[in-house]
């Protein structure tokens, strides 16, 4: 991992959500902590967030339906939000979305909080909903999410795969953030899990400041399209 | 992929409303519960940019990372189901003759045109300034928020096994269509594609038919 100093760092527990300003000049690394683990995000501009992570832009802009190292989080504005700086995984899932109440209570049955406490079941789009009410959005800002360290492949038919133990224990991706970006996370399950229990993952974050980011930075020649999207995200500061 | 290419029976003499929407144009529609909504290809490899609303709550909007996984295939044609953010269908595709559609690509704009192709790009025409005309003019309180990812209708973005994905020639031709039926009362968005850079029109933007039978008699 990069050369970097640890601001602070802190555990999100399974089934949670978490969000935070991450400024532009610091990272977030993620690191999976007993493997298998899930984490959906969002990300908005802080200062606008009509401006938003599109994924459509994401995945056409660098020809990818997977997300990993050298590749860029492209706002609807042509900017780039967080360029994924290391990766450990090698792919990260954009297609699967998140799960819901419904597909829950499906899947792993009903478990509200008056019997389990804080073990009761959770969500990924509650989830979502409820972290980014906090910061004054609702559901008309919710947007497709990425799903770190979940793998899901496409076959020739578009038939769409899920892959378990896709991330071991200590498995890790970092985020660098290019503008002040609002992050918006949760740890719940994939919705594809083929784990028929419910058991989500802890993560760990450590959020640390990052090197400027220079004319030779991966994630910025990672495609000729980055190149471009650098320099929009550059003239936004002027 | 070799999907079945399945036919409406259904006569656009009686369809109850038609419009034909020139490229570069948008379109805005309500679309009942129970109505069947078609939209032809008339010149061939033009792509449709589309969303769908709850028509009695525009939060609750077509999804396309629910609607894929869903059905658990990257590509919508006949028996797709179009799923909303809230977990409801929206609409049913009954019919499709050109047998497969994309929703991973979104729709151009002006600034993802300067990302992709050059910064000089930014003053060409794109789906979501049509998207945007088009709200505002509906005069319903829509805003940018509302233009999510889309469906490209008649696209083709093939993804491979590794992860790559591509815009590539289209596979449909003059007078293909694709045909819904509406779940709930749904508004319908179009933008008629301008986008000069790939491939994805054919580099010849063309109009499209949009007709709808309104009722459950047809």
């Amino acid at each position: 991992m990069s050369e970097t100093s640890v601001l602070w760092e802190e555990t999100v527990e399974p089934g949670a959500a978490w969000s935070h300003v991450l400024k532009r000049g610091t990272s977030l690394l993620i690191t999976d902590m007993e493997g298998g683990a899930n984490v959906g995000a969002i990300f908005y501009n802080f200062e606008c967030p009509a401006e938003r992570f599109n994924l459509p832009d994401t995945l056409k802009a660098q020809h990818v339906a997977r997300l990993t190292k050298g590749c860029v989080l492209y706002s609807d504005m042509g900017r780039i939000l967080c360029s994924i700086t290391e990766d450990t995984v090698g792919w990260h899932d954009p297609l699967g979305g998140c799960s819901n109440a419904q597909s829950v209570a499906c899947k792993y049955g009903s478990a509200p909080y008056q019997q389990y406490r804080n073990h009761f079941h959770r969500n990924g789009r509650d989830s979502f909903l409820v972290e980014i009410e906090k910061w004054g959005l609702g559901p008309r800002d919710l947007t497709a999410n990425v799903n770190f360290f979940s793998r899901v492949t496409v076959d020739d038919d578009g038939g769409m795969t899920f892959h378990p133990r896709n991330s071991m224990s200590r498995s890790h991706v970092e985020l660098r953030a290019e503008m002040n970006v609002l992050v918006v996370l949760n740890t719940c399950q994939h919705p594809l899990d083929t784990n028929p229990k419910y058991e989500p993952k802890p993560v760990r974050l450590s959020v640390r400041k990052a090197r400027p980011v220079g004319a030779a930075d991966p994630c910025r020649r990672f495609r000729p399209e980055n190149l471009r999207g650098f320099a929009l995200t550059e003239r936004y500061f002027v | 992929m070799s999907a079945l290419l399945v036919e409406s029976e259904r006569e656009a003499a009686n369809a109850t409303y038609r419009s034909v929407v020139p490229a570069g144009e948008s379109w805005i529609h309500e679309i009942p519960k129970g109505a069947y909504f078609r939209i032809v290809d008339l010149e061939g490899n033009q792509a449709v940019d589309t969303l769908f609303y709850n028509a009695h709550d525009y939060s609750d909007r077509y999804s396309a990372q629910d609607t894929i996984r869903n059905q658990r295939n990257i590509y919508l044609t006949t028996g797709t189901r179009l799923m909303s953010s809230a977990g409801h269908v929206m609409m049913t595709i009954v019919a499709d003759t050109c047998g497969r559609h994309d929703t991973l690509g979104g729709a151009c704009a002006a600034e993802s045109n300067m990302v992709r192709y050059a910064l000089e790009k930014r003053y060409m025409h794109a789906c979501r300034q049509s998207f945007l005309k088009a709200i505002v003019e509906w005069e319903h309180g829509m805003d940018k928020r509302d233009i999510t990812s889309n469906i490209n209708f008649f696209m083709n973005v093939p993804v491979t096994p590794e992860g790559e994905l591509n815009f590539e020639d289209g596979v449909s031709a003059p007078g293909k269509y694709v045909e819904l039926r509406a779940e709930m009362d749904v508004l319908a968005l179009i933008s008629n594609c301008p986008q000069l850079n790939n491939p994805c029109n054919a580099y010849n933007p063309t109009p499209i038919e949009v007709l709808i039978w309104d009722g459950q008699d047809h």
